[in-house]
């Protein structure tokens, strides 16, 4: 054998899968089933206990979903991940392995209106509390850092207006701070950027979006890098210490360089609940086969609808990385060379009235609150996803009343921008 | 050997070649790391010697206890030390003292000690560090891939339905981009900081 390594559309097609065992099958199967029969009494034990590799119960783990993970744990560079429900559900999971009431995570201030609402109001419910900072200014993540701080929350590429953030800065300060650095990198996708390789710990997607790519299935995933030393200061109990509900086992000692994925798996998966369907494991699994060619394809139409907009007089301004007058260029040539994403904003002259008219008029773009689908979308911030921030935080977050969200498919092109061209012309 | 990042290969052809494992530090106790890792490694057809001076007239899964590697009386291809690093020096050194040697010293996760590895490897032995044979064996077997665990390999043949004391196939091709030099990175920067 020798050690050859292969590229990442290869991986994209094979990591994790193999023909199935008992039929040859060479899609993955769907394995839909709740439950997996034990061999004899010491075989179930042993599962239970977490000392053998098998299937128990689809709410802690399943077959489908199993390839699913083990291909974005693959193409992200880590060393074992988690599929669950939704990107939301990623997000309870990974801090309920971190978090005591009391303690404080701190997360950049641009992200997804809907991960700002589950921080400041369900999260507070839970005693985890959420100090916001700055993604364009490092220092400010500094000062946020306390003794009660956890871990710090960021976006790869952020919502809405497709700004790119200073991944290794953030960790450096994480670093510095003794705690774990969580990445959204739902936006950018493996594809574009790995924040492994930038200094993440952990990296969180809504499968929803680019993965899946269809618009068709909702999923999340979380994954771990392997890198943080869960063992230091009884910081992390979940991890150091002995868990009662597996017979002492500290997951640290027992699953090294995985233990993060472990533990979201048999202490949060299993005990919160939200488990992914194998249906839509493998429509994701499906869409993922595809993710490179989807995503080459994304940016650069992103990249000629934004150009077309910089250029007509009825718009104001434009926000997309990969403009060369933007004010994210520069790290999005560092962080996401072969493209910025595709999800971005611009806002119009006419304001508020001029939004809603030019969604109002758009033939081929949908007017929903989803992103990173094979059809071109549009939403207006201000009065959908964001909606529940206050004005000034709508401001902070790039979310404003003049402001249109963009997310651009995989249609051609020129049909994109006529479409925008006959909605913005009257 | 570069101790930070194994090659699959370095490890793929310890666990394709041993037979016989001594395992210093087997806990008869069943929720021990120790205690399950024997196990399946019995389960996948080594031939497992439990070697701890505190359980000498008890068996572990069948095979009797054994004070410690000279008392064992026959030849072993690989130590599987579970000790704390501080703990590794005294073993390695019992272990050069064999006749014949052992072909592999292996430290669990958790344990490395840069020092006894030079001293075996002096003298042609293999040493692994801060790995465990089980997540190996599970890994490049891709029997641990249910768990969602990167395996880094990938095959395009029917995978087998794995059976009480079979041997799995370990040759699947590695893979490059799911490589985890992270964890490694990380691995090397807290070993030098401790």
């Amino acid at each position: 054998m020798s050690d050859r390594l292969p590229g990442f559309s290869t991986l994209a097609v094979h990591a994790g899968a193999q023909p199935d065992p008992t039929t040859g099958a060479r899609a993955t199967p769907i394995y839909q089933t709740t439950s997996f029969v034990f061999n004899d009494a010491d075989h179930a034990a042993s599962l239970f206990g977490l000392q053998a590799f098998g299937n128990i119960y689809t709410r802690i783990g399943n077959p489908t979903n199993a390839v699913l993970e083990e291909r974005v744990a693959a193409l992200e560079g880590g060393t074992a991940a988690l599929a669950v429900a939704s990107g939301h559900a990623a997000q309870v999971v990974v801090l309920q392995q971190l978090m005591q009431p009391g303690d404080e995570f701190i997360a950049a201030r641009k992200l997804y209106g809907g991960s700002i609402n589950q921080f400041t109001h369900a999260f507070k419910s839970f005693g985890w509390n959420v100090i916001w900072a700055d993604p364009d200014d490092i220092a400010s993540f500094e000062r946020a850092v306390t003794p009660r701080t956890k871990a710090i929350f960021i976006e790869s590429i952020a919502n809405p207006a497709g700004s790119i953030t200073d991944i290794e800065a953030i960790s450096t300060v994480a670093r510095k701070a003794g705690v774990p650095l969580i990445v959204d990198n739902t936006l950018a996708s493996p594809y574009l950027i790995r924040p492994i390789d930038h200094g993440a710990d952990i990296v969180v997607h809504s499968l929803t979006k680019f993965l899946g790519g269809h618009g068709n299935s909702l999923g999340g995933i979380i994954v771990d890098a392997g890198t943080f030393d869960w063992s230091t200061g009884g910081k992390y109990p979940m991890l150091s210490e002995p868990r009662p509900e597996y017979h002492g086992i500290r997951l640290q000692e027992t699953f090294g360089n995985f233990a993060f994925a472990i533990a979201c798996r048999v202490l949060g998966l299993r005990d919160l609940g939200p488990a992914l369907s194998p249906f839509n494991a493998f429509m994701i699994l499906t869409g993922i086969e595809t993710l490179p060619l989807r995503m080459q394809k994304h940016c650069d139409n992103a990249k000629a609808v934004a150009e077309f907009l910089a250029g007509h007089p009825a718009v104001a301004s434009v926000s997309y990385a990969g403009l060369p007058s933007d004010k994210y260029n520069r790290l999005a040539r560092k962080y996401a060379p072969k493209g910025a994403g595709a999800v971005f904003t611009f806002s119009l002259k006419g304001g508020y009235d001029a939004g809603v008219n030019l969604v109002s008029k758009l033939q081929l773009f949908s007017h929903l609150a989803n992103v990173g689908d094979t059809r071109s979308l549009v939403i207006h911030p201000a009065s959908t996803t964001h909606s529940q921030l206050d004005d000034a935080a709508k401001v902070k977050s790039g979310a404003g009343p003049d402001v249109v969200r963009l997310s651009i498919g995989i249609e051609d092109k020129e049909d994109l921008i006529a479409d925008l061209e006959q909605a913005l012309g009257a | 050997m570069n101790h930070d990042a194994y090659p699959d290969n370095y490890i793929r052809s310890i666990l394709n070649s041993v037979k016989s494992i001594a395992m210093v530090g087997a806990s008869p106790v069943n929720v021990r790391p120790s205690y399950f890792a024997f196990k399946y490694l019995a389960q996948r057809g080594y031939d497992m010697i439990p070697i701890n001076p505190g359980h000498v007239g008890k068996e572990l899964l069948g095979k009797p206890f054994v004070a410690s590697l000279a008392d064992v009386g026959r030849p072993v291809d690989m130590i599987d030390i579970f000790r704390n690093s501080s703990h590794i020096m005294p073993v390695v050194e019992e272990a050069l003292t064999l006749d014949p040697l052992p072909k592999v010293i292996w430290m669990q996760l958790g344990a490395r000690d840069d020092a006894a590895a030079a001293k075996a490897e002096a003298v042609g032995i293999k040493v692994v560090m801060n790995r465990c044979p089980k997540i190996e064996y599970g890994r490049l077997s891709s029997e641990i891939s249910w768990m969602g665990v990167n395996s880094r390999t990938l095959s395009s043949k029917r995978a087998p339905a794995p059976t009480q004391g079979m041997r799995l196939s370990l040759n699947r091709m590695s893979v490059g981009g799911g490589e985890t030099a992270a964890s490694d990175r990380a691995a090397k920067n807290k070993t030098e900081q401790s």
